[in-house]
């Protein structure tokens, strides 16, 4: 989190206080929209085929070296500057080739287990995220690389009539995570409940027999699915990478882990849900890393946070916040 | 008393204390192998007992590992003065042999309590829901130990005394083979099977699968204590990184390549796997490869992840596995 | 006969699934010996009432009475050892063992030693394993299954698979047992079979048995008493005669009709 805001200069007055906890708060948000984003991916998945797609975390990372081998080309067309469209058109390229390798993924990896076991699935996820992950490694490199400036990222200037709140730090990149997953966000909601293959998505994940009774073709259904949950997840990584311009094979792992505790948080296969997951666990990270020295949590165990938060909702309420519960039929 | 089977274990561990006798004669590079081999057979037929004959899912057998040998360890550091002392009339050779066993043991039995405390909450999940929970405790545990300055934190911690060899790590591996071999052959311990095969029946069987779940994750959890403890006195150093995520895919690769459920099958598949990585890394460094080949088959978890995937597809049942079910259970 | 001597005393039982009464204050009770038939159209809650007693689902209210002691919501396999066996509705065999590790597993619940025995296998574990073998041939043998001891129960036929399953809920040693609907799927011949294994089982066990079934010539044919379950309430119990010329049955079965007269065969 190397070039967020950090809180502001204390002095110990009530509003530095509330200005502390409110740029905490935007920061938060922002990196919650990405958890958000990659979630969704997760929760739609399980929802048409009850499985935990593992590698989904690493289509995150492929997305954002999409947009890292696109932007120079991009760049040219406008002459080496930052530009709005060239970032729009970098994220659109990034949401693509996640799509196509989402779809891919499924088809090799996934559709031939369709009938097994679900535990056969999940090893061959494990596999799928382990090959891409290091096969990431050897093909980008172990080192980190730099994301170019697409946007020009600098802190907006807030009006001189908020009072306290000019101390606050917005980015023009987190502004732009916002905009961009509230969009996103829209239209997927418009998609899931206004277009026939929404409709059918969410029939799958009610009844697949049935809807292939009804003449729907389940591959087809499945196979835009994944292309969505990745296309989303390819958004996230280049979103991201705007905002954190240092990029590694292994980025996935971390936001993987906590995307997906923020799906099961919303209610695995609910995608309100794992957005309002997403939001939560990116803001309660950002608290606790931010109040870290007040709650003496040392800073080692950061990364066992989203595990010991996963581990919780699992033992205490599994369907999560808004999800449901599935009886088996004895 | 002379039952079969105990008349060869004891054959076999006389013949294994003979074999150790010219163990000098054996090349530091196959040697080391060798052990390893051992110490996988040991990680892989306990963890075969959850994974395979009770169907559990776990994905953190390496946490247990690691608990065993960081107990081990700091006995045999801390405790050799005292302990030694008291032994010392009994000559060298049978004090440093009971003290090392009652190192073991501590390792063993403090990754047992380990197991059975993950177990406990954890083992109400299934399928999906249990193997991430297991990775959880695992990456938890890791996190743990790296924040411990007094074993050595994310540094690693060296031990004093090599006291592993082949006896010690070959006589170990026919134990747990006995052990498990035997429980599972016997009325007491089909009931492990039956819990794989299905929980509800086994229930109206008036079995306690509850019971036999966490006893299964307990005694895998021990023999792994054990195997750790081995370790750590064979390589004389630990560190948290070894004991990761990837170590317990490493072990769970072979009991799936083995057959889940397939003790034999298990064995033969943790050789294999021991001997894979070292026979790639060999092929690597033949000058006569294309040099963009090398690093594919150097990073071993490339072809590992190729291997898994590859495996779920064309055969779930691994080299000596039962066909099993093909369909998911209505 | 007094609610002393009971077997089974379900009292004002109800379960409810968020909005859902799928059982409505059900009283009902078995008396040791009795061969009792549930029956009632698809969705009843014929099944849920079995799941109930065997404890996979625990009552909303009433209570559950197994020789005047409470099953109401214990674990199922400690009702199990209080004497209530079961078999299922969609067969549930232990599909990657042979047949006679199926019946073997029902032995684990009576067994006198623990898992320190099965290690050590002492001259104690040997002459448990020999009786427990025993045991479990000469009651595959009654049934006919001992030639197929040791194959693969998924090899078996549909009808054999059912036996086995039976075989098996009575290696449980139990004192009532309850069939979910062991006559589907098989052809007349198989099912006239099946009502002279359930008498047999009944009269050389000398167990109760409650039987949930949809071929009405099967449950008049055997049951010394029959209820009937609509949409989670009992509209009438009685024996067979009784039954089939209940107007509330007939309703139940094949809704209101306009005058002629119906019965239920």
């Amino acid at each position: 989190m190397a070039c967020w805001p950090s809180r502001s200069t204390i002095n110990d007055q009530p509003s530095t206080h509330l200005i502390e906890f409110l740029q905490q708060l935007i920061n938060g948000l922002s990196l919650g929209a990405i958890y958000a984003l990659i979630a969704l991916g997760y929760t739609m998945v399980y929802g048409v085929l009850r499985f935990i797609n593992f590698a989904h975390g690493d289509v995150f990372m492929v997305g954002a070296f999409a947009g890292l081998y696109v932007a120079p080309a991009v760049l040219k067309l406008s002459n080496g500057g930052p530009s709005w469209p060239g970032a729009f058109l970098v994220l659109v390229i990034a949401m693509v080739v996640c799509a196509i390798l989402g779809i891919v993924i499924e088809k090799l990896a996934y559709r031939p287990l369709r009938n097994r076991p679900r535990l056969t699935v999940l090893i061959t996820a494990i596999g799928v995220s382990l090959f891409l992950e290091n096969f990431g490694q050897y093909a980008f490199g172990v080192d980190p690389q730099s994301f170019p400036d697409l946007i020009g990222d600098h802190a907006i200037t807030i009006p001189a009539w908020c009072g306290p709140l000019t101390d606050l730090t917005i980015m023009v990149s987190q502004v732009l995570v916002f905009a961009v997953t509230l969009f996103l966000l829209i239209s997927l909601r418009f998609i899931v409940t206004k277009t026939k293959l929404g409709m059918a998505m969410r029939a799958l994940s009610v009844n697949p027999v049935a809807t292939s009774l009804m003449g729907i073709n389940n591959d087809v259904v499945i196979s835009f699915t994944f292309g969505l949950g990745s296309a989303l997840a390819g958004a996230a990584g280049i979103l991201i990478s705007i905002q954190q311009p240092s990029i590694d094979p292994l980025m996935g792992l971390q936001p993987g882990i906590k995307a997906f505790v923020a799906a099961v948080l919303g209610g695995i296969g609910n995608i309100p849900g794992a957005a309002l997951g997403g939001i939560l666990i990116g803001v309660i990270e950002t608290l606790v890393v931010g109040y870290s020295d007040r709650l003496h949590i040392p800073s080692g165990y950061r990364d066992a946070v989203a595990f010991f938060l996963l581990i919780l909702i699992l033992l205490f309420k599994p369907t999560g916040l808004l999800g449901r519960v599935e009886r088996e039929k004895v | 008393m002379f039952e079969r089977s105990k008349i060869i274990l004891l054959v076999t561990v006389a013949a294994i204390f003979v074999a150790s006798r010219f163990s000098s004669h054996i090349d530091p590079y196959y040697y080391d192998i060798i052990l390893s081999i051992g110490i996988n057979i040991i990680l892989a037929v306990s963890l075969n007992l959850v994974n395979g004959y009770t169907g559990q899912f776990s994905l953190g057998h390496a946490g247990f590992m690691s608990v065993g040998a960081y107990a081990a360890a700091m006995f045999t550091t801390y405790a050799s003065g005292p302990f030694l002392g008291i032994l010392g009339p009994l000559g060298p050779f049978l004090s440093v042999t009971i003290f090392f066993g009652i190192a073991l043991f501590l390792g063993g039995l403090a990754a047992g309590v380990t197991g059975l405390l993950v177990g406990i909450p954890s083992l109400r999940l299934k399928g999906d829901y249990l193997a991430i929970v297991t990775l959880g405790f695992g990456e938890i545990i890791r996190v743990i130990i790296e924040n411990v300055d007094a074993l050595g934190g994310s540094r690693g911690l060296s031990v004093a005394s090599g006291y592993t060899n082949l006896f010690w790590v070959f006589a170990t591996a026919a134990l747990t083979i006995y052990v498990i071999v035997n429980l599972v052959n016997s009325t007491y311990g089909r009931g492990f099977l039956t819990v794989r095969d299905d929980e509800i029946a086994a229930e109206a069987m008036g079995i306690n699968t509850t019971k036999y779940k966490v006893l299964a994750f307990t005694l895998a959890a021990f023999f792994a204590g054990i195997a750790g403890g081995l370790y750590a006195h064979d390589k004389q150093f630990i560190n948290p990184e070894g004991f990761n995520f990837l170590k317990s895919v490493d072990i769970v690769t072979m009991v799936i390549l083995g057959g889940m459920g397939n003790t034999t099958g298990v064995t033969i598949a943790a050789v294999l796997l021991t001997i894979l990585p070292e026979w790639l890394r060999h092929l690597s460094e033949r000058p006569w490869l294309p040099h963009w080949i090398a690093p594919l088959l150097a990073n071993r978890t490339i072809p590992y992840s190729l291997l898994l995937i590859i495996l779920m597809l064309t055969r779930p049942q691994g080299l000596f596995g039962a066909p099993g079910l093909k369909r998911k259970k209505a | 006969m007094t609610d002393s001597d009971s077997l089974l005393h379900l009292r004002k039982v109800t379960v409810q699934f968020g909005g859902l009464k799928a059982v409505s204050d059900f009283n009902f009770r078995i008396y040791p010996r009795e061969l009792v038939g549930l029956i009632g159209p698809n969705g009843a809650g014929k099944t849920t009432i079995f799941n109930l007693i065997t404890g996979v689902y625990r009552p909303t209210s009433g209570s559950i009475l197994f020789e005047g002691k409470s099953v109401a919501g214990k674990k199922p396999y400690l009702i199990t050892k209080r004497g209530i066996a079961r078999t299922f509705q969609n067969i549930r065999l232990f599909d990657s063992m042979s047949v006679f590790d199926n019946v073997r597993s029902a032995f684990n619940m009576h067994l006198r030693h623990g898992i320190s025995y099965a290690l050590w296998r002492g001259k104690g574990f040997d002459a448990e394993e020999a009786r427990i073998e025993h045991e479990a041939r000469e009651l595959l043998d009654i049934f006919h299954l001992g030639k197929v001891c040791d194959l693969s129960c998924a090899s078996l036929p549909y009808g054999d698979q059912r036996r086995l399953e039976i075989v098996r809920a009575l290696a449980t040693r139990p004192k009532l047992i309850l069939l979910d609907e062991p006559a589907a799927g098989m052809n007349p011949t198989e099912k006239t079979e099946l009502m002279e294994l359930i008498r047999f089982v009944q009269e050389k066990f000398e167990i109760a048995v409650l039987l949930v079934e949809h071929d009405m010539r099967v449950v008049m044919g055997i049951c010394q008493r029959i209820a009937v379950l609509d949409y989670g309430i009992k509209i009438a119990e009685g024996p067979a005669a009784d039954i089939k010329s209940n107007p509330a049955v007939i309703r139940a079965y094949l809704g209101v009709d306009d005058g002629e007269p119906n019965s239920v065969t």
